[in-house]
């Protein structure tokens, strides 16, 4: 036991004596959940767009007025041709031309309709569904206006509801999957790295030859990262408690239960990568492929699981992070108990398990 | 001349040598990018749902019709009370619940008005919203039909006035993701591949001790870090030039502008990101510690650089702050001269800027490496 204390406590100064890894460690969770919170947005809000008024009537100068007064778009340029279209659609800050026909109002007080053109910069497919919606909302509110002495007819009106989350803040989604990211990368990266390190630089054999048993070794070795990842995960929590107001409607003791399930799983990942990778190199890449970019896009962190095809799901139910991140979400946001999510429990704990079996059976005592 | 060929022949020996490296660089990726573009969908089609119809009437009945045939909804259950509906959807397996209430049909035709409740899991927000729309879109077409065909006589007004609204999505008419995401996943992968093995290769010397040996010998500075970044800027431009064929021959992205255009942009851009890698390995004593620096950089500068949501949607000081972000200029370039054809003049000022950048990062690591370990 003095040993494996003696060994823990390398583990800490190893660590601690990097100033520098820690500062990362700890700024990276922190800027990841304001980077989340504060930029990555999918609002349409101050849209450049050009205006092709072939008309110029009082009609026309409305609309463009109530489409500009939105707060949605911005006016970078008048057109006069539609030829002109293509050169500041590739020229890429335009990203919507809205053309007026010829006589607009004429044509709408005469004939009773007109027609308006609406053409998006779709290279970003989301964002240009999403402005052509708003700029038909807008005209379709004028024209309700216009038409306001219709009589009253059958009206079917929805009532929405949105559950757990009114606002539709997006904190909901990414205060989990950070946590989620940062956890695998703490638990799995760094320990896979510092025993691959311990096996490029030699030293893994000074430590083989000493008195500690090969299961010392490695708890010795995961003991720290169990500690910062706690630190971490209770970081990641009060920031979004206190900085984007989430709600943690379910019991905190599942919540941590859970939570530290998720690190062992993550700590068992990372061992097991480095019994098969010799160089940090190695354990780096796989670390950064097979985990990082997983949990990024296949976890459903941003991308919901639901929509991938159908073999990419049956992929993503071998990503630890997925459960993770359900449960947390359940746990967190519905406030779910343990009956609702001891599905998901159950495939953690039961992975946890392969991968310490394949580990104990790959570590090997001898170096080649 | 000939020392560079001599330091690039041993790099390229390196990492040649390295099996198990070897299909990471050249295999990984593109497993990646080939899982990577069809996870990243925002395609809803599957949106799981609960009808409870509790007016079983005939209008009632030809509503959940119109719900059940949607190709965006399947229906998990109906027929089961709200509450227990309500269970279910904490049970994350439901993403939408319908609920028609009593009287539905007898409140439409006697006030002229009904409701009909749509509770929505928005945990997710952006998938919420969606939700909404399509399930709205879908009681607003029913409205219509009913208005339509309850008798032109009663309910039609003064002929209203109608503005029809045309519109038409360019470079990408069908609004496909894929074209969307194939060109900004090729980048992160070019940026991690380059980014990290150069920085890793440094520090790796320093940290065998191989690095001493090289500093006694007369090579010079800039030779040295002339034949650390040349084999990765070539292996990066090669992954660029199979990652566009993959993706032609896959996906059939759309490839309108000049190839010869992204690739001199590629180029000085590699020249950046490589720079930019051995820097931080300057700073660094580990493998561990470069890692995690790069890993930190990276990170921010992906998330940042508009992959998923438009860069022209961030704050104002999230666009400034992308002006050191190369990352956000080659996002916005590659999907300019791919999608839409763009040309030198329209690209000009990216150029320029990530041309300075590569000036920069060149110059500060060629100065901070020093000699002496």
């Amino acid at each position: 036991m003095k040993e494996f204390l003696g060994f823990v406590k390398k583990e800490f100064l190893h660590i601690f004596r990097d100033p520098r890894t820690l500062v990362i460690l700890f700024g990276l969770p922190i800027a990841q959940i304001l980077i989340f919170g504060y930029v990555i947005r999918n609002e349409i809000q101050d849209v450049k767009i050009a205006i092709l008024d072939e008309s110029k009537d009082p009609v026309t100068r409305e609309i463009s007025n109530r489409i500009l007064a939105s707060g949605f778009f911005q006016l970078e340029q008048n057109i006069n041709s539609s030829d002109e279209v293509e050169k500041i659609f590739k020229r890429g800050r335009v990203r919507e031309v809205v053309i007026f026909e010829p006589g607009f109002a004429e044509k709408l007080e005469k004939e009773g309709t007109a027609c308006l053109q609406i053409l998006a910069d779709a290279s970003d497919p989301n964002s240009a569904k999403m402005i052509v919606a708003y700029t038909q909302g807008i005209v379709s509110t004028y024209l309700q206006e216009l038409n306001s002495n219709m009589k009253a007819s059958l009206i079917i009106e929805p009532r929405v509801r949105m559950m757990y989350n009114a606002d539709l803040k997006s904190a909901f989604m990414f205060v989990p999957g950070t946590m989620a990211m940062i956890l695998m990368l703490v638990s799995a990266m760094m320990t896979s790295i510092s025993i691959a390190r311990e096996k490029e630089t030699g030293t893994m054999e000074a430590l083989l030859v000493s008195p500690l048993k090969p299961i010392q070794i490695i708890a010795g070795k995961v003991t720290p990262y169990i500690l910062l990842s706690c630190i971490n995960a209770v970081l990641i929590l009060l920031l979004g408690y206190f900085v984007f107001h989430l709600p943690i409607r379910g019991s905190i003791i599942l919540l941590f239960g859970e939570t530290i399930l998720f690190i062992t799983l993550a700590l068992s990942l990372g061992i097991m990568i480095s019994t098969v990778s010799n160089s940090q190199q190695v354990a780096m890449f796989i670390s950064a492929f097979a985990l990082m970019l997983p949990t990024l896009l296949l976890s459903g962190f941003i991308f919901p699981v639901e929509n991938m095809p159908k073999i990419l799901q049956l992929l993503c139910y071998l990503i630890p992070p997925k459960y993770f991140i359900t449960t947390i979400r359940s746990v967190m946001l519905k406030g779910t108990g343990l009956l609702e999510v001891w599905k998901e429990t159950l495939v953690m704990i039961s992975m946890l398990t392969i991968f310490l079996g394949i580990s104990a059976a790959r570590f090997k005592v001898r170096l080649q | 001349m000939r020392t560079i060929g001599f330091i690039l022949q041993k790099e390229f020996r390196q990492i040649f040598r390295n099996r198990t490296m070897l299909p990471i660089i050249f295999v990984v990726p593109f497993v990646q990018l080939l899982i990577l573009v069809n996870a990243a969908t925002m395609d809803m089609k599957h949106i799981e749902m609960i009808l409870v119809d509790r007016d079983q009437s005939s209008l009632s009945r030809k509503l959940s019709d119109k719900f059940i045939h949607s190709p965006f909804f399947t229906l998990v259950k109906a027929g089961i009370s709200t509450s227990s509906a309500e269970k279910e959807m904490l049970k994350n397996n439901t993403d939408l619940i319908v609920v028609i209430p009593e009287d539905f049909e007898r409140n439409l035709y006697k006030d002229g008005k009904a409701s009909v409740q749509l509770q929505v899991d928005a945990i997710n927000g952006m998938t919420a919203g969606l939700i909404n729309a399509y399930a709205s879109q879908i009681i607003s077409g029913y409205n219509r039909e009913i208005v339509m065909s309850a008798g032109k006589n009663a309910f039609v007004n003064l002929a209203p006035k109608n503005i029809e609204i045309g519109y038409s999505f360019w470079y990408n008419s069908e609004l496909k993701f894929k074209y969307y995401m194939v060109p900004g996943i090729l980048v992160i992968l070019l940026t991690i591949v380059s980014m990290f093995l150069a920085s890793l290769n440094l520090v790796r010397e320093k940290e065998m001790g191989t690095i001493e040996q090289i500093n006694v010998t007369p090579i010079h500075k800039y030779q040295f870090i002339i034949g650390k970044l040349i084999p990765f800027w070539i292996i990066a431009l090669f992954e660029l030039a199979f990652g566009l064929v993959l993706g032609k021959l896959l996906f059939n992205i759309p490839i309108e502008g000049s190839l010869l255009l992204l690739f001199a942009f590629a180029a000085v851009y590699l020249i950046a990101i490589l720079g930019m890698g051995l820097l931080l390995s300057t700073l660094s004593q580990t493998q561990q510690q470069t890692m995690f620096l790069n890993f930190f950089i990276l990170i921010t500068f992906v998330l940042m650089s508009g992959i998923f949501t438009p860069a022209e949607s961030m704050p104002g000081w999230a666009q400034d702050v992308n002006m050191i972000n190369p990352l956000a200029y080659f996002m916005r370039v590659i999907r300019m001269i791919l999608l839409k054809g763009s040309e030198f003049q329209d690209i000009m000022r990216d150029f320029i800027g990530i041309s300075v950048f590569a000036i920069i990062m060149l110059g500060l690591a060629t100065w901070r490496y020093r000699k002496i370990a």
